[in-house]
């Protein structure tokens, strides 16, 4: 061998050496930077204790019992842009179990979000969540489904991962968050929801990206979603028609509105300050309008109907909004102050007479999304009804026929 | 709020009666609706030449699948379509897919669904239960083409269908 070759094996042996050595240093961030699980959570004031601010805010007189966190499982449908921050602070704040839904993959496009990172793309949701989830807090349980809730398939496997999704086993999640971007899904939450008697948040961000809400859903009690079109905060700006774009996304409003949404599942678990019914952010004029919404007596929901009666007897006071929703005195006064009854004989007004009351009997700043079938004078031909004739297979085949 | 070709259109398929999703009892009834509508609707743009989908579903009318075509500058472009039928229908609208345009066009939700939110949706509220699959396809689904087709043909993004029209 000539020396030429042996001063090349010895830089190689070198230069090989020196890689083993960086990549045992990424080898330790992977294997020994990982926590173990702590069974107990310690109010005790130490680097090394992931609970000891938490803990922190019974000191502070804010939170009577911060463990009872533990006994707690959250189910998140939609691991975008507000679901996956939502459920990181609920993970970094030690919640039981967290049930996540998404039937999307990560993706460039979500990079303007916070969460997920661009090494994930192409990586189901729920997988990606997962893994970041569990290595920030490995003391909380998951449970991942990738799914589209809305579709015959996976609506029963939905309904039965809600109902057997507790902590404790055979029991029901103790609240779902909905985190999705359309209104079929909404639904699909709201129906679930309704069905099995669980509460619920809803939270979205609007099209533009400038304004974001969170609704506080119990049903029987408040509205469901079906009970009115969707609330929707007012942008205060003449909305402009674009072209070209579906919707508009910021990190800012997202976390904001993700922020609202978990702050808000901690007061309403762990029993501290007054829980929000409805909650809206303005981006553009910094402003948070609320209300109370109560359900619709007529609401064509039939699940919500029957909640509705479940619960006659234990309306929700819209004076005392405190956190104690279950143990409320009945409502002393029984004004509509935020009510959404149905217009009465609006078959003489205009549209725009129907907005400019909607304005008056929803708080400042909110308003519904679209007006419902039930206000509008028929702009269909209602003489014009479909005749059956045959029964399904022959009027299968003769559309395949044609 | 309504435009006249809209009215036009709704004249030619006629309105469904029953409020039934795919987890209800009533949705026998429904689906006979739907395709005794879809078969009316069908039929007259086969009258008047101007038919422009094809479509069908599964036993259970939870899946349909078919295919839509459209003509711009006297070319034929052809896509596959599909939808399911959602368990909160007949109060939502299906969402329907045409997956080979999936990231072609900012118009589109992911998986392929064409964004009906504001041309389509609030109209669809406001005619529950009466609206259906033929409504959703003749209002939701032919004008997204109109608007999308010729963007996406001068784009080249879309090829037409070769030896056809």
């Amino acid at each position: 061998m000539t020396t030429q070759h042996e001063d090349d094996l010895v830089s190689l042996k070198n230069l090989v050496q020196e890689l083993k050595l960086k990549l045992s240093k990424y080898e330790n961030v992977e294997t020994h930077k990982q926590r173990s699980k702590i069974e107990e959570m310690s109010s005790e004031v130490t680097d090394d204790n992931p609970y000891s601010r938490l803990m922190a805010l019974k000191r502070m007189g804010i939170v009577e019992n911060y463990e009872r966190i533990k006994d707690y499982s959250v189910a998140i449908v939609g691991i975008g842009g507000v679901g996956s921050v939502t459920a990181e602070m609920l993970t970094r704040c030690g919640i039981g179990k967290l049930l996540l839904y998404d039937f999307d993959t990560v993706s460039m496009a979500n990079m303007n979000r916070l969460f997920f990172t661009p090494d994930q793309a192409g990586m189901s949701k729920v997988d990606a969540s997962y893994k970041t989830l569990t290595n920030i807090n490995p003391d909380v349980e998951f449970e991942c489904y990738q799914y589209n809730i809305t579709t015959m398939d996976h609506f029963d496997p939905f309904l039965q991962s809600l109902s057997n999704g507790g902590k404790a086993p055979k029991k029901p999640v103790d609240l779902v968050l909905s985190c999705v971007d359309n209104f079929e899904a909404r639904m699909s939450v709201n129906q679930a929801c309704n069905e099995l008697d669980i509460k619920w948040m809803e939270s979205g961000v609007s099209e533009d990206a400038v304004s974001g809400h969170i609704q506080f859903m119990i049903p029987g009690r408040t509205a469901c979603y079906q009970c009115a079109p969707p609330l929707i905060v007012a942008s205060g700006v003449k909305q402009i028609k674009r072209e070209g774009v579906c919707a508009a996304s910021l990190p800012t409003t997202m976390g904001i509105t993700a922020g609202l949404l978990a702050q808000n599942v901690l007061k309403y678990l762990l029993n501290f300050g007054s829980v929000g019914y409805y909650v809206g952010y303005s981006a553009l004029t910094d402003f948070f309008p609320t209300m109370v919404v109560k359900p619709n007596p007529h609401c064509s929901n039939r699940w919500c109907m029957v909640r509705q009666e479940q619960h006659k007897d234990n309306p929700l006071s819209l004076q005392n909004t405190n956190c104690n929703v279950d143990d409320e005195e009945p409502a002393s006064h029984a004004d509509n102050e935020w009510g959404i009854e149905v217009v009465s004989s609006v078959q003489e007004e205009d549209d725009e007479e129907i907005a400019r009351n909607r304005l008056q009997e929803l708080g400042e700043g909110i308003d519904y999304a679209f007006m419902r079938s039930d206000e509008l004078k028929p702009s269909i031909d209602t003489n014009n009804v479909v005749e059956v004739d045959g029964n399904i297979d022959e009027l299968m085949r003769q559309l395949n026929e044609m | 709020m309504i435009d006249n070709r809209t009215k036009e259109t709704l004249q030619k398929i006629p309105l469904l009666t029953e409020k039934a999703g795919p987890r209800d009892e009533g949705w026998e009834k429904r689906l006979k609706e739907e395709y005794a509508a879809l078969i009316k609707y069908v039929k007259l743009n086969k009258d008047t030449d101007s038919s422009w989908f094809s479509i069908q579903s599964n036993k259970q009318g939870t899946k349909w699948f078919g295919k839509c075509w459209y003509i711009h500058n006297l070319l034929k472009y052809e896509f596959g379509v599909e939808f399911d039928i959602p368990v909160t229908y007949p109060v939502t609208a299906p969402e329907i897919q045409i997956p080979e345009l999936d990231g072609k066009t900012p118009k589109m939700y992911k998986g392929g669904k064409i964004c009906q939110t504001v041309h389509f949706n609030p109209l669809w509220s406001r005619n529950v239960p009466h609206f259906g699959i033929a409504h959703s396809l003749a209002l939701g689904l032919a004008p997204w083409l109109a608007a999308e087709i010729p963007v996406l043909a001068e784009k080249g993004l879309v090829r037409a269908k070769e030896n056809d029209v």
